[in-house]
């Protein structure tokens, strides 16, 4: 419980309306996509850096903790208000404050929905590639503070590629300036990049400039299915060996296969063991052209059926599978656990075995589809929490593809951030040394630790 | 509790993902959490767990819904939000009564002699009680009553539909046996679209059956949590309706059409056992009209003069959410030198929303006024659509700024179709 004063003072920087102390409203913005649920003392809804960084100044005085909350679709609790204190939410900071279509630029404030900005620079012949399966809800904020990545990461990269500067409130309540709007620039440390993935804990980001690109002239989208999963990583690398770099690689194993079959019969063919799905982008002819160099450069690796896209009705149809992997999961057991582990992406085939065995070994399905691009894979764990042996067995499952992954040379998560569930997990992955220098970056920059703490490192 | 515990299972099945942000229309203009199906559906958990009181602020946030069920078609796991709010408001109004609101709407609907007593007595006053507006899109006066307040709304029928024709209309042998369900705003305020549908019905042949004991569908009433009216209402239309064989029940009111193929089903059959038969039968004969002259094979007088009309389509809610989008689409494009524009927006919730437009004016007029923007922007000189709520919305928008752009209904560009007119 805030004291009465305190939200009274509250109430004075952001104004009577945008500070929400209703049990309907803690409610509501005290859970994110991994329905961990956590109830804050008060929400607030700052128009700007100042009124953000009043805010902060006040936590910092009375010690309050402040949580930064974009739409709250993030997949480890990185919102969640553990241990109670201010919710502090950026959907008033929506607007994109301009686009700048000769220097190629945008300058949003966080709260912008990823799928609105790139609506509104494809208006004007631009791109913006990162492309987060939540695109159409998830903030610009939050995409920042988790570095999403999606699909298009194989050809384009993730968002800490596209962000050129920042406008951030630090947790003292300083506001400050890092990068810029050029390509170029390096003087000092690169703040840009620290913030980048910091889920929250080093600043509040309040103004973000983001890097365009031209919008490619034309898209095409392929469908390959193979007789083994050896046989859809060798086209990845076949093809980008090619010197073809697709602007998706999307990959289901087996798994993912039967899980969508099973559920909807989409009539794959016999034999099906790993489907891939690739998209180029581009001008029209090149795109052609590397259209058909994929078909025959993928033929002779067990290849069981391929086809390409005419058109967007088609190339939806190709996705389609794809698509359905969610709805589809639903049905094999009523909760999942959404890992997403990263290998080299030759290391593939054997990870997908390795998750296999680890599946039989603890009875629990295992569904995995993913980036084969970037060997960026989403493990679903498959359990039933109302059985409660399941759920220890589920914890290490995870356990043990955590381990899998990381001595492939990979990590345990590609896009989704630590926050709260993968924390007790951290020290698997980075050393005492490592986890040392974070922590002393946090130290000097939120000395009270009132800036989202208890989220990724273990406590 | 009951109404919430018993779908307790559907609540559970919400993953908190947050995809229905992107696509609720009061999410779109307010922005709090609440709002969004994600929102509503942890406050029932919350009314179950007790953790969320059972107080005005609830009454509140779960008046914030159009019952549009965008976020039911959108979610991965089909969580049925609009069936969750609903069970909300009659848990709330069983803990805290009816809004007067609702009150007054129950009272009339229950009663269709008191309803129609109200609408002569509104007709002989309305020269006095209401103040003039352009005389253009339809609507012609303005409700002075501050309960009303800044609404357009046109003027009530000279005389309601029900009873205008005979009970049976006798068509040709071998053809099919239809029920009109009319509702209560063709029959107060667009009679004209009764009359379209029973002469495209007569044209194709159809034996045209209006049951004159038909009710409101009761969905206003359910929408402010009176399940009891809700269920009188819907019990009078099963016996009316059941009266006469027939093939077919045919609705021209998207909302009529959504009580009987989800709310009858869902939120009374599986509570009534003994009535769950009746409401299944019902769904599966009733049909929308659009659907039901697609299937007869309508077909325009070939001169048939809608040349010129630049025409944008508007999808109800609650026939998009029923897969009713090809049929209506198809019929116009059927009407010789029509041109059906293609425009955005046109499968986005007009904001009526039923009661919601009563409770949150301004927020619905805020949905309101993105697909009049899309309207303008497409220079249409007519919008079609097969719902008249949407059209009285519609109309209200349209009359500030873009009072040329006329509203019909689809039935009635259909019926000049298929007479020859313009
Ligand atoms: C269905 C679904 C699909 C998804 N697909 C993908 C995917 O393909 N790729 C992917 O990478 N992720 C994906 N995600 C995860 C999630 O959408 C991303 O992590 C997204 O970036 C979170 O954005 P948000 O606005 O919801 O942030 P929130 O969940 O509200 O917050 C996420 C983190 O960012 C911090 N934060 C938010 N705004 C700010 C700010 N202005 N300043 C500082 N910190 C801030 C929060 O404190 C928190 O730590 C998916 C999630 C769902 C539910
Ligand atoms: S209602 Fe559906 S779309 Fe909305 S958060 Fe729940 S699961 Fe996701
Ligand atoms: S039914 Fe419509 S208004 Fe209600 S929560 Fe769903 S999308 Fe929003």
């Amino acid at each position: 419980m805030l004291k009465p004063h305190i939200i009274k003072e509250l109430r004075a920087i952001v104004g009577k309306e945008h500070v929400a102390v209703d049990m309907q409203d803690l409610v509501c913005y005290g859970y994110d996509a991994t329905q961990m649920e956590f109830l804050p003392d008060a929400v607030a809804f700052p128009a700007d850096a100042s009124e953000t960084s009043r805010i902060m100044t006040l936590a910092n005085r009375e010690r309050i903790p402040v949580f930064p909350r974009g739409a709250g679709s993030g997949f480890s609790g990185g919102s969640l208000p553990k241990g109670g204190g201010i919710v502090l939410v950026t959907t008033r900071m929506n607007r994109i404050l301009r686009i700048d279509t000769e220097n190629m630029v945008a300058v949003v404030e966080p709260g912008v929905v990823t799928g609105d900005l790139q609506d509104a620079v494809e208006r004007l012949g631009l791109f913006y590639p990162p492309d987060p399966a939540s695109l159409r809800f998830s903030t610009l904020g939050g995409n920042v503070a988790e570095c999403a990545g999606g699909p298009r990461a194989v050809k384009y990269g993730v968002t800490k590629d596209f962000v050129l500067g920042l406008e951030v409130v630090l947790p003292g309540g300083e506001i400050i300036k890092t990068g810029g709007e050029t390509f170029k620039g390096v003087v000092g440390y690169d703040l840009t990049k620290l913030l980048c993935g910091s889920e929250g804990t080093l600043g509040i980001i309040t103004r973000i400039v983001l890097r365009l690109l031209p919008l490619p002239e034309s898209r095409k989208t392929m469908l390959a299915i193979f007789d083994s999963i050896d046989g859809a990583a060798s086209a990845v690398a076949t093809i980008i060996r090619g010197r073809i770099i697709p602007v998706t690689l999307e990959f289901m194993d087996h798994s993912a296969i039967a899980c969508v079959e099973g559920q909807f019969g989409l009539g794959m063919p016999d034999g099906a063991r790993a489907v891939l799905l690739i998209e180029l982008d581009g001008d029209r002819d090149l795109v052609e052209r590397q259209a058909a160099a994929i078909g025959e450069l993928v033929r002779p690796l067990g290849l069981i059926d391929f086809r390409a896209a005419e058109d967007s009705a088609e190339a939806e149809a190709l996705w389609k599978a794809r698509r359905l992997i969610s709805p589809a999961l639903k049905k094999v057991n009523p909760d999942k656990i959404n890992e997403d582990i990263v290998v080299p992406r030759n290391r593939i085939p054997d990870i997908i075995r390795r998750i296999e065995e680890i599946s039989g070994k603890y009875e629990i399905p295992i569904v995995n589809f993913g980036h084969a691009g970037d060997g960026n894979i989403h493990v679903n764990i498959m359990i039933d929490k109302s059985v409660p042996e399941q759920a220890e067995k589920a914890e290490k499952a995870v356990r043990e593809v955590f381990g899998a992954a990381l001595g492939m040379g990979g990590s345990m998560s590609g896009e989704h951030g630590v926050g709260l569930s993968k924390s007790p997990y951290v020290t698997m992955e980075l050393t005492p040394g490592q986890i040392g220098a974070m922590k002393a970056i946090k130290k000097a920059l939120d000395p009270n630790n009132i800036l989202n703490p208890g989220k990724i490192f273990p406590e | 509790m009951e109404p919430l515990a018993r779908i307790e299972n559907e609540l559970k099945k919400c993953v908190k993902c947050g995809t229905c942000r992107a696509h609720c229309p009061v999410f779109s203009v307010l922005g709090r959490e609440p709002v969004t199906a994600r929102g509503k559906i942890a406050l029932a958990r919350g009314i179950l767990s007790g953790s969320v009181p059972i107080d005005s602020r609830t009454r509140e946030d779960m008046s914030k819904c159009l019952l549009c069920g965008r976020c039911v078609e959108k979610c991965a796991n089909k969580v049925p939000t609009d069936l969750i709010v609903l069970a909300a408001r009659e848990v709330l109004a069983r803990k805290r009564g009816l809004t007067p609101f609702s009150r007054v709407i129950s009272l009339l609907l229950g009663n269709r002699s008191l309803l129609n007593g109200l609408s002569m007595l509104a007709k002989v006053a309305s020269p006095f009680l209401f103040g003039r507006i352009p005389a253009s899109s339809g609507l012609r006066l303005r409700f002075p009553f501050r309960f009303l307040g800044r609404r357009r709304i046109p003027a009530l029928a000279r005389r309601p539909f029900l009873g205008r024709h005979p009970e049976v209309m006798e068509g040709r042998p071998g053809r099919p046996r239809v029920l009109y369900f009319v509702g209560c705003i063709t029959n107060y305020i667009y009679p004209e679209i009764g009359e379209a549908a029973v002469f495209l019905l007569k044209e194709l042949g159809c034996t045209v059956i209006i049951p004159n004991d038909q009710q409101c569908c009761g969905f206003p009433a359910i929408s402010g949590g009176d399940l009891d009216t809700f269920r009188s209402l819907a019990e009078k239309n099963l016996a009316a309706l059941e009266k006469h064989p027939a093939d077919y029940v045919m609705t021209a009111c998207a909302s009529c059409g959504g009580a009987f193929h989800r709310l009858y089903p869902h939120v009374l059959g599986e509570r009534f056992p003994e009535l769950s038969s009746r409401f299944q039968a019902l769904a599966e004969k009733s049909v929308d009209a659009a659907v039901l002259l697609d299937r007869l094979g309508f077909e325009p007088a070939c001169n048939g003069t809608a040349a010129g009309q630049r025409v944008f389509y508007h999808d109800p809610c609650h026939l998009r959410s029923r897969s009713v989008v090809r049929e209506p689409r198809e019929l116009l494009r059927s009407l010789p030198g029509l041109e059906l524009v293609e425009a955005e927006r046109s499968d986005t919730c007009c904001g009526l929303g039923g009661t919601f437009n009563y409770h949150h004016y301004g927020t619905s007029m805020g949905i309101n006024a993105a697909k009049i923007t899309a309207i303008g922007n497409s220079r249409a000189d007519n919008v079609a659509t097969g719902c008249p709520g949407c059209m009285l919305q519609i109309a209200d928008g349209l009359s500030r700024g873009h009072g040329r752009v006329r509203v019909r209904h689809l039935l009635e560009m259909l019926a000049d179709g298929m007479r020859g007119n313009p």
